[in-house]
């Protein structure tokens, strides 16, 4: 009855894609008018936090080994306390630039759980393959919260966190349980999926 | 200085334009990306071949939330900002 780990990918990736084109439209318009309407500053941040509290049932439920538990509950306090702080910038309850670097943190964070909790090398299936790809994205991608701490207004680091955003959602929609990558597929891996 | 201010006001013009256009198609092409997906692989929509498939199948339609995605972007978000960036760019500067 449950579903299997790749909708959950794609459920995710859904949700990153959101907060990748929210984070871009800001970029776009700028802070100054991002913030014209009260509800606009907490959807990002809320959806955020949303996703960590979601990967909660996630750890519950594929709980495939002990790392993969660790993992994804690393991952969602990671994902809650980037979010809640956010949400603590866009309401005025934090003040300091520097709370931003709970995002940067989240990212690496992130990084570290989908790469160690990944046993298999890039060619043993398109899974593992795109387990380490958006390991080292957001190992990459952790360079843009963290100048974004520093340098909260500029617009090329703010769209390029956002594109870290749009390329996790790619990636993700990208996944599949058992899938060649680039025509590799390991005998290990089980019989391909549909 | 006439000139400098029309000048100016051509080129506050364009920076707005550019940034309303960029704003106005976010969503149309995350939507158009979703189509595109949906026409290079037809069989990640098991709505088009729904007979035999389980509930999580009929569910899991990733080229359509991409879609919706952009859909929801270009009718919720967009009209609001596009409004508020043209208030912002109008009002007089202090």
């Amino acid at each position: 009855m449950l579903p299997r780990a790749e909708f959950v990918h794609w459920w995710f990736a859904t949700g990153f894609l959101i907060i990748g084109l929210l984070l871009l439209a800001e970029a776009v318009v700028g802070e100054g008018v991002w913030r014209r309407r009260a509800w606009r500053q907490y959807l990002w941040p809320s959806f955020l936090f949303l996703m960590g509290v979601l990967m909660w049932p996630v750890m519950v439920f594929y709980t495939n080994s002990t790392i993969h538990m660790l993992a994804h509950g690393s991952w969602a306090q990671a994902m809650m306390l980037a979010g809640a702080a956010e949400l603590g910038l866009a309401r005025g309850k934090l003040h300091s630039p520097y709370w931003s670097l709970t995002t940067a943190g989240a990212f690496l964070v992130s990084a570290a759980a989908i790469l160690l909790h990944e046993q298999n090398g890039w060619f043993y299936a398109r899974a593992a393959f795109l387990h380490h790809a958006l390991g080292w994205t957001f190992v990459v991608g952790a360079a843009f919260p963290f100048a974004r701490a520093f340098r909260p207004g500029s617009v090329a680091v703010r769209t390029g966190l956002a594109l870290v955003f749009v390329v996790t959602s790619v990636f993700l929609f990208s996944d599949r349980d058992v899938a060649p990558v680039f025509g590799h597929l390991s005998p290990l891996a089980g019989a391909q999926h549909r | 200085m006439e000139s400098h201010f029309a000048t100016e006001a051509v080129a506050q013009l364009r920076r707005r334009s550019l940034r309303a256009a960029a704003v106005n198609l976010i969503g149309p092409l995350t939507m158009l990306g979703g189509v595109a997906w949906a026409f290079l692989q037809p069989y990640r929509l098991t709505v088009l071949h729904p007979y035999g498939q389980g509930f999580w199948w009929l569910f899991s339609e990733p080229p359509l939330y991409v879609v919706l995605v952009g859909l929801g972007f270009a009718l919720f978000l967009a009209p609001a900002l596009l409004q508020d960036l043209e208030e912002a760019e109008d009002a007089p500067e202090s």
